[in-house]
């Protein structure tokens, strides 16, 4: 059975092959109990011990955001707690940058923590006998860095976080956010390549949550740590993760992209999860391109009508030399209007355009114009074209019937302007409903 | 009519202890108990000797001082007039000499104690080995272990300071060792998270996030020291005590009234700044310790001039 074993390229930091961690008396016993397919309860019903972590094998690119979520109790601190040997795996490899570090003795181990891992924890876990500045030059201090390099070095952390200004306070004078950011600041200082961070953001409120996850996001794409992470929420989840594994029971049931867990969840206990997600905040426009069929601006109005059969297309774009869309040809325009000589006539170019890494939200307003959406590149180009009713589909939870009445109320907001403004908002309510 | 087995025979436990201590333990291992005496008797006779040397206007000034810093202006008061009272009573010799064996006693505590108590956290062996010793130490009551120390250590003001070691060392063990282990468990992994060594996560996280708690114990062992004072003094030990013996003795309820006077004052100064620093110990207030170093210095110097002039 266990978890699929996810490989990740030669730039692979992180690697955990099998891993078991067994809280009881007969750990090996325990171990065959759970490859004979027990589940944990079982286990607990008749060994007393509790399989926390059982077979699970997963790695970790350079760079990375990993993220493992499940509900309390599920094995998420114990497995995190693993990778640093916090707690003793009972079997498994762990490899770090493809060293194996189970059975690696208390000088090796300690060095290993000093230079490579770094940790931010739940509730804070900040020194309450050190001042701020000094909680953040903590892991300097135990290198042996002198008092003056190390103050500077943390200062600097501190500023990665706006809090500078609050190195000489103890932390326990700061808010919930501010004490989790010299947290984070702490574990910046001591420049970690991979940052294990056991539910950094769970004890705070949803608003400081969710800067404090956007300011994760930022510092990433400064410093590309590897980060494992873990969360109890899906959101949190999706919004930060490059992957995610869902947690239950000490395995890992799935692990994939937000938009493969959401879009295909595994068992009823992943899509218990992800029918409350917003997918308009997880899907992006690339996921929904299609083939980007054009005409070009020389076409006549016959070779036209001879592609829209040909293809079986309502509707066309039209591009430039350069392949940047000038239009929207629509084929009942050309079919109806006799008079026209030209196939630039018929066109429509007030079109919507979207980039491929949009999030499906920033669509809605486009998607109510009834028309597709072209996807452009970065220089402008067309290189996809997105159809509404695709969008609603997925948005739709692959209802048929939602999806019709998001084209219905797609289509009215094409002749009733004013429409558009509360279209997003019906919509997503229909999503979660 | 008899039905008892002790009509009969009766174990001579008494008989087997006496021999074991008299005749093998005090012969054998006589430089031992010599050598555990020595510095005892060092650290004594130094404290006792500063304290009798130190001038009673200094002390008067000084100590409601320190008391002032540490806990206040209510404790600095009563501290004044306590040791104004003391003098005023006659019983300051006494009160000095009572306060050097107290001293010397909580400081052996310590030194002893909280080592053990930090062993004691970090391995559950060895605290059940020691457990109930320390259960042991806190129920049999001081005078049963009073003979055997004068057999191995003679009669005297030493012998006195042992036994009230014994007596008062129990609390700073076991508080050393439910401090440390009280230490929240996330801070400990962060610690380790980092790569500290035990040694410097006992230094720079347990032992400062205990230090409220091993207080407590500090301040228990010093009033389980001072309740030793008459006691110790049964066995030839003086100061306050021997006031109280004496009085005892010739029942002279005045004079034994006047040495419990002076224990009990002795008794409520140290417990409040005792206390006090211990509620200080865990807020940050690095000016303190700077302030403390200072006034005593000035203890010093002030004194050698006093002395100088006088
Ligand atoms: N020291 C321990 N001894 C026994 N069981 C433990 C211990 N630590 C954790 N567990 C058990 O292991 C399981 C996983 O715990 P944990 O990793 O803390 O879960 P999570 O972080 O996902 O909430 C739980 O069932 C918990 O009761
Ligand atoms: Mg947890």
């Amino acid at each position: 059975m266990g978890a699929d074993t996810v490989t990740a390229g030669t730039d692979e930091k992180v690697c955990v092959e099998h891993l078991f961690k067994i809280f009881g008396a007969d750990p090996q016993d325990t171990i065959r109990r759970i490859r004979e397919g027990a589940s944990k309860d079982q286990i607990y019903a008749d060994t007393a011990s509790v399989a926390a972590v059982a077979d699970v094998s997963f790695s970790v690119a350079q760079g990375e955001i990993f993220v493992v979520m499940g509900l309390s109790g599920s094995g998420k601190s114990t497995l995190i707690r693993c990778i640093n040997r916090l707690i003793e795996p009972t079997q498994g490899r762990i490899l770090l940058d493809g060293n194996d570090i189970v059975g690696m003795d208390v000088e090796g181990l300690r060095r290993l923590r000093l230079n490579k891992l770094s940790m931010v924890f739940q509730h804070f876990a900040l020194f309450p006998h050190k001042t701020v500045g000094e909680n953040v030059e903590y892991g300097l201090k135990i290198r042996g860095m002198s008092a003056r390099e190390r103050r500077e070095k943390a200062v600097r952390a501190l500023e990665q976080v706006g809090l500078a200004a609050y190195a000489d306070v103890p932390p326990d004078n700061l808010s919930g956010g501010m004490q989790q950011r010299v947290g984070l600041a702490r574990g910046l200082a001591v420049d970690p390549e991979i940052m294990l961070m056991d539910e950094p953001f769970s004890a705070l409120d949803p608003l400081i949550r969710r800067d404090m996850q956007d300011e994760l996001l930022v510092l990433q794409q400064q410093l590309r740590m590897t980060i494992i992470f873990i969360t109890h929420d899906l959101h949190e989840a999706l919004r930060i993760g490059d992957r995610i594994a869902i947690m239950k029971d000490g395995r890992f049931v799935q692990l994939g992209t937000p938009e493969e867990i959401v879009a295909n969840p595994a068992d009823d206990y992943v899509s218990a999860f992800t029918r409350d997600v917003d997918r308009s905040r997880v899907f992006r426009a690339y996921m929904l391109r299609g083939d980007p069929h054009a005409l070009s601006s020389d076409t006549t109005i016959e070779t036209a009508l001879e592609r829209f059969a040909s293809l079986g297309r309502e509707t066309l774009f039209m591009v430039d030399e350069d392949g940047r869309p000038l239009g929207v040809v629509r084929r009942h325009d050309l079919e109806r209007g006799g008079e026209k000589t030209a196939l630039r006539d018929s066109l429509i170019d007030d079109f919507p355009s979207a980039q491929g890494s949009q999030e499906l939200i920033e669509l809605y307003t486009a998607c109510a114009t009834g028309l597709p959406i072209a996807l452009v590149d970065e220089a402008g180009r067309l290189e996809g074209i997105v159809d509404p009713l695709e969008v609603f589909r997925l948005l739709g939870g692959g209802s048929e019937e939602s999806a019709e009445q998001a084209s219905a109320s797609a289509a009215s907001g094409d002749t009733e302007r004013s429409a558009i403004q509360t279209g997003p908002l019906e919509m997503r309510r229909s999503d979660h409903g | 009519m008899a039905d008892q087995i002790s009509d009969y025979y009766t174990l001579p436990l008494d008989d087997w202890i006496e021999f074991f201590v008299k005749d093998w333990l005090v012969p054998n291992f006589r430089p031992v108990f010599r050598a555990v005496q020595w510095p005892i008797d060092q650290v004594l006779n130094g404290l006792e000797d500063f304290l009798l040397w130190l001038p009673y206007p200094v002390f008067v000034v000084v100590i409601p001082l320190i008391a002032w810093r540490v806990a206040g202006r209510g404790v600095a008061g009563f501290t004044l007039l306590s040791l104004i009272f003391l003098d005023l009573l006659g019983i300051w010799r006494e009160t000095m000499v009572t306060l050097a064996m107290i001293v010397t006693a909580v400081t052996f505590c310590v030194i002893v104690g909280v080592p053990l108590g930090i062993l004691a956290a970090r391995s559950d062996r060895f605290y059940s080995f020691i457990r109930p010793i320390l259960d042991i130490m806190q129920t049999i009551p001081p005078f049963v272990y009073l003979v055997p120390i004068v057999m191995l250590f003679g009669v005297g003001i030493v012998p006195g300071v042992i036994a009230t070691i014994i007596f008062a060392l129990p609390p700073v063990i076991r508080l050393t060792n439910l401090g440390i282990r009280q230490v929240q468990a996330e801070l400990v992994e962060a610690g380790l998270a980092f790569g500290s060594t035990r040694r410097q996560l006992l230094f720079e996280i347990q032992i400062p996030l205990a230090l409220r708690t091993i207080m407590a114990g500090l301040n228990q062992t010093l009033m389980l020291s001072l309740s030793m004072v008459v006691i110790a003094a049964l066995i030839g030990a003086g100061g306050l005590g021997l006031t109280v013996f004496t009085g005892l003795g010739r029942l002279d309820v005045g004079r034994a009234s006047l040495g419990g006077i002076g224990i009990v004052l002795l008794a409520i100064m140290l417990d409040r700044i005792t206390q006090a620093l211990g509620e200080g110990g865990r807020s940050k207030a690095p000016g303190q310790k700077g302030s403390l170093t200072r006034v005593f210095k000035g203890i010093v110097q002030g004194s050698k001039a006093y002395n100088e002039k006088s």
